[in-house]
């Protein structure tokens, strides 16, 4: 076996017992990202190759001097590239920022780097995190490692691609409306989505505010819990993040879930729902019985309206954070300016892609005179709704499982041309988002056409222990199948 | 309700966004076919129901009014595209004549 091909679970053992060091992971992984990269550009910048290794070999070295060195000291970690990285070019996907390098790191990056984390590049995703597919990168679409004619998902297909292909074993993601958690689905990986206010969001380039959480994608579920250790808990540089206590967020629990109780909506069963997917997570939900949770049938009456709400929240929020590219301070300027205005317009015109475009209409005219009621106002009365669904199924089950998506990976260029066909793809994540929730996507096998299917765990607000165990029971329980896949 | 041509090119001067006559006329199908999805929620009762807004509770987070460390001008003006000594250089905002 391959260092690149080990789950974080087997790294941690494998440096602790100092079985290979930092710098020979390192190395093996740097040399996967040369051979797969081409097929898959999951990255939009990998660093150079003698500044990771130094800090590769820094973490042996203070690994070797003793003390504590921390779970994450010495594991390569890629970083998606809305994240902001002190000196590390950040693009967002975007022409807009094509050549922006930011001055700061992002608080959840400033967390990595101190617990010795080693940075190894910025991940590919679609602009400013709008999309489902990483077809709206301006530097080109990420395919899906498991059949390169596929997206990986979006908007963090980046790290969810380079997880999945062994070019790295942990990777931050952004997750606004299932951003990291679909993608995670579509390529086989574990995707978090953290309780709204876990994870800073200092240094996360805004797209909903209200809405963006940092999030975590990794191979195994241990992997997903320490990388969420190492970079929740409250900032004083964002004063959305919660004041509550990171608690440790995975104990070693076995698998049995004697005592928990597993909610499935039956809403998340109904039409447009995939057989090989609805098959699957009917499997998973039943070897979660079998470990000892008791499976109740609840409802989420409001499930069917929140992809509406959500674009509606999502794009109002999104056209006031992306006021700011006018092209004066930083990102792109036109050439072709006569005056302030036009510098403003032309710039924005330039710099954003047609879906970012598209969203910022949509944001603007939802919160433009006349229309703010009928629109923004009553999506944001329809999302109380959606979140008193779950509060309300939090009253009987600790836990609601369900599909993440409807369906398997689609096609590159099936949806890119029809807006509503990929929103409506978000319709099982975009409530999590909504309600503030934590979710996680576990693996839980191969559809018939041989690609990954997820099953989303969601729990209440700062329950992400529970999230935790139910996730680690079922991948001990299932022996779902890691190995990478050919590429 | 169809928005029509007039509006989208409305909404554009109010974002700060230029389109051509080609864009103007593909946005408009399009906004239309999204705006039908949204209006979905019509049907969902919402009377007495408060909007949203924010999902945790925790609101008025203060802090002393103490200067923290600022970026140095020069790293604050790294990423601009025009810069005149220590200030970001735009065109006129006002006609020269």
């Amino acid at each position: 076996m391959k260092l690149y091909e080990l789950t974080f679970s087997q790294i941690r053992a494998g440096l602790s017992a100092g079985e290979f060091s930092s710098r020979e992971l390192t190395e093996s992984v740097l040399d996967r990202i040369e051979r797969v990269e081409p097929a898959l550009s999951a990255f939009v910048t990998v660093r150079g190759r003698g500044e990771i290794l130094a800090e590769a070999e820094r973490a042996d070295a203070s690994r070797a001097s003793g003390g504590n060195p921390g779970a994450l000291c010495g594991v390569p970690v890629a970083v998606k590239d809305n994240i902001s990285t002190r000196g590390l070019a950040t693009t967002c996907g975007s022409r807009m920022l094509e050549s922006y390098v930011p001055p700061y790191d992002a608080t959840a990056v400033a967390r990595l780097r101190g617990a010795g984390a080693v940075i190894v590049g910025k991940t590919n995703m679609d602009e400013f995190a709008m999309g489902s597919s990483n077809e709206n990168s301006a530097f080109g679409a990420t395919r899906n490692p498991w059949d390169t004619g596929r997206v990986p998902g979006g908007s963090s297909g980046g790290s969810a691609a380079a997880v999945a292909a062994g070019e790295v074993p942990l990777a931050l993601g952004s997750d606004t409306g299932g951003s990291v958690r679909q993608p995670a689905g579509f390529c086989g990986v574990v995707g978090v989505k953290p309780t709204y206010g876990r994870v800073s969001r200092y240094g996360l380039v805004a797209f909903a505010s209200s809405l963006d959480q940092i999030g975590t994608v990794s191979r195994d579920v241990a992997g997903a819990a320490a990388l969420l250790e190492a970079i929740a808990g409250e900032d004083p540089r964002d004063s959305t993040t919660a004041a509550e206590p990171v608690p440790s967020l995975l104990a070693d629990t076995g698998t049995d879930l004697t005592g928990v109780a597993v909610g499935v909506p039956d809403e998340y069963f109904a039409d447009g729902l995939d057989g090989s997917v609805a098959e699957k997570v009917s499997d998973a939900v039943e070897t979660i019985r079998s470990l000892g949770a008791k499976v109740l049938t609840i409802s989420i009456p409001h499930l069917r309206f929140g992809v509406a709400a959500y674009y509606l929240v999502a794009d109002a929020e999104a056209s006031a954070n992306l006021a700011r590219y006018d092209g004066v301070r930083y990102g792109h300027r036109s050439d072709h300016a006569e005056d302030l205005e036009s510098l403003y317009r032309m710039s924005r015109s330039e710099g954003f892609g047609a879906e970012v475009k598209r969203r910022i209409m949509l944001g603007t005219y939802a919160l433009s005179a006349g229309y703010y009621d009928q629109y923004y106002l009553k999506a944001q009365r329809v999302r109380t709704l959606l979140a008193r669904d779950f509060e309300r199924a939090f009253e009987s089950v600790d836990a609601v499982v369900a599909p993440t998506s409807p369906t398997t990976a689609f096609a590159l260029g099936e949806r890119v041309h029809d807006p509503v066909s990929m929103y409506l793809s978000d319709v099982y994540t975009v409530p999590v988002n909504l309600a503030g929730i934590p979710a996680l996507s576990v693996p839980c096998g191969l559809s018939a056409s041989g690609l990954p299917v997820g099953l989303q765990i969601m729990v209440d607000k700062f329950r992400e222990p529970v999230m935790f165990r139910v996730a680690q029971a079922y991948e001990r329980a299932a022996g779902v199948d890691s190995s990478l896949p050919e590429l | 309700m169809a928005v029509e041509r007039g509006d989208v090119e409305h909404v554009a001067m109010l974002a700060m966004l230029a389109f051509t006559e080609e864009e103007l006329v593909a946005f408009t199908t399009e906004m239309n076919g999204i705006l039908a999805l949204f209006e979905e929620l019509e049907g969902v009762d919402t009377d007495g129901v408060e909007p949203a807004f924010r999902v945790l509770r925790r609101r008025n987070v203060f802090r002393g009014d103490e200067p923290g460390e600022m970026l140095p001008p020069d790293e604050a003006l790294a990423n601009a595209p025009d810069r005149h000594e220590d200030a970001f250089r735009v065109p006129a905002v006002l006609p020269n004549d």
